[in-house]
């Protein structure tokens, strides 16, 4: 049996859902043209997906199987319509720049996919730390690629100029050819990492 | 000729993969092999067609009349999953080959983001029903003719000497960097 802490630090590097599960790729190139809409989708992912892991695994016990991913669906997407409303009330210009993927937080397959794999087989109090390890794992991984698309793109971090006004930025990174082309090789250069630090 | 625009737009111009980043998990995952896109891509068009209508109707005669918009998402992904399920028994009962060809991509279809995605753009774009059908259609053409070059790209790949650690989804994901590149070219051509 794992611990808390190796089942919070798998999220963040075993188990990284970008670079090492693959998952959720969608928002994660539309999104990361900078750093402050990557931070703002990250939390908000770790947002929805703790919730929906604390309720999958308080009714693990009470759901037929035949009718849990459905029952998942539902839930998923009664929290996502929750964030979506409180984004839009209290963070209008995160709301607007992260504009469809917002609902579409409720296909992310990593949160269906956490829920599947882990929270209805597991207590409350393991599920919320792999939640948070996962969900900390994909903000960390997903503000990587939004600092680097910006900093290269716009020359800026989080909105602060950064390069000097000599500096011409690239503007394919910020359009999409270069959101593929930056997660592509970012996923073989921590390809190579891990091989390197012994992860498998 | 609003509805060319629209066509070739949904198609070309504004590709839904290349364009809008939707559906890369199917896109990584399916497009190894040139049948099993075209297979995946014909699966996408009839249920992003029907998806798009039955949404389309919920929304404009059921959520918005009475205030309901806040509960889109969770109306519009109910929808889709049922839709989905019905495709799939009707399907098992009245044409058993299609089903066995198409069987595994429609249950994969329901996570897909392209489905629920296209049904909240028709909403924002306040298409009618003609438009959202047109819309709909064109964008899983456009689906499938990414996947389907995608797929021929990748049949190649796979016997090519790519390095160890570029190899499997990264360098998928640099040649579809590529593609989108390449698409890019036809965005000035005509907007909406």
């Amino acid at each position: 049996m794992t611990t808390l802490a190796q089942e919070f630090s798998k999220g963040i590097v075993k188990e990284n859902p970008i670079f090492r599960l693959i998952l959720g790729m969608c928002p994660t190139l539309a999104v990361s043209v900078t750093a402050l809409n990557s931070l703002g989708m990250g939390i908000s992912v770790i947002a929805v997906l703790l919730c929906s892991n604390i309720v999958v695994s308080a009714i693990r016990n009470v759901v037929p199987a035949k009718v849990r991913i459905p029952a998942y669906i539902m839930i998923i997407a009664t929290f996502v319509t929750i964030v979506e409303m409180v984004l839009n009330a209290f963070a209008p210009e995160l709301f607007e720049a992260l504009g469809i993927f917002i609902p579409l937080i409720v296909v992310n397959c990593i949160i269906l996919g956490r829920a599947e794999a882990f929270a209805r087989k597991n207590t409350i109090g393991r599920s919320v730390v792999d939640a948070l390890g996962i969900g900390l794992g994909y903000t960390l991984s997903l503000t990587l690629l939004g600092v680097i698309r910006e900093l290269f793109g716009a020359g800026s971090i989080f909105g602060c100029p950064i390069m000097g006004t000599a500096f011409e930025p690239m503007g394919v990174l910020g359009v999409a050819p270069g959101a593929f082309i930056t997660l592509g090789v970012l996923l073989g250069l921590f390809n190579y990492l891990f091989k390197r630090l012994g992860i498998e | 000729m609003n509805l060319l625009a629209i066509i070739f737009v949904a198609i070309l111009a504004n590709n839904i993969v290349f364009n809008q980043f939707l559906g890369i998990c199917p896109y990584l995952g399916v497009s190894k092999r040139v049948e099993t896109s075209l297979g995946m891509g014909i699966a996408v068009i009839f249920v992003m067609a029907l998806s798009a209508i039955v949404t389309w109707i919920v929304y404009n005669y059921l959520l918005f009349p009475y205030d309901l918009g806040y509960l889109r998402t969770i109306a519009f992904i109910l929808v889709i999953a049922g839709l989905v399920q019905l495709v799939e028994t009707i399907l098992k009962k009245t044409n058993p080959t299609l089903f066995r060809a198409l069987g595994i991509y429609l249950p994969l279809i329901t996570t897909n983001c392209t489905i629920l995605g296209v049904a909240i753009l028709n909403i924002q774009a306040e298409h009618n029903i003609i438009e959202t059908v047109v819309y709909s259609i064109s964008v899983a053409i456009g689906f499938t003719l990414a996947l389907i070059i995608m797929a021929g790209i990748r049949e190649r790949l796979d016997l090519a000497n790519v390095s160890g650690y570029l190899r499997g989804a990264a360098v998928s994901l640099v040649t579809a960097g590529i593609l989108s590149l390449a698409f890019m070219g036809f965005s000035g051509m005509m907007t909406l």
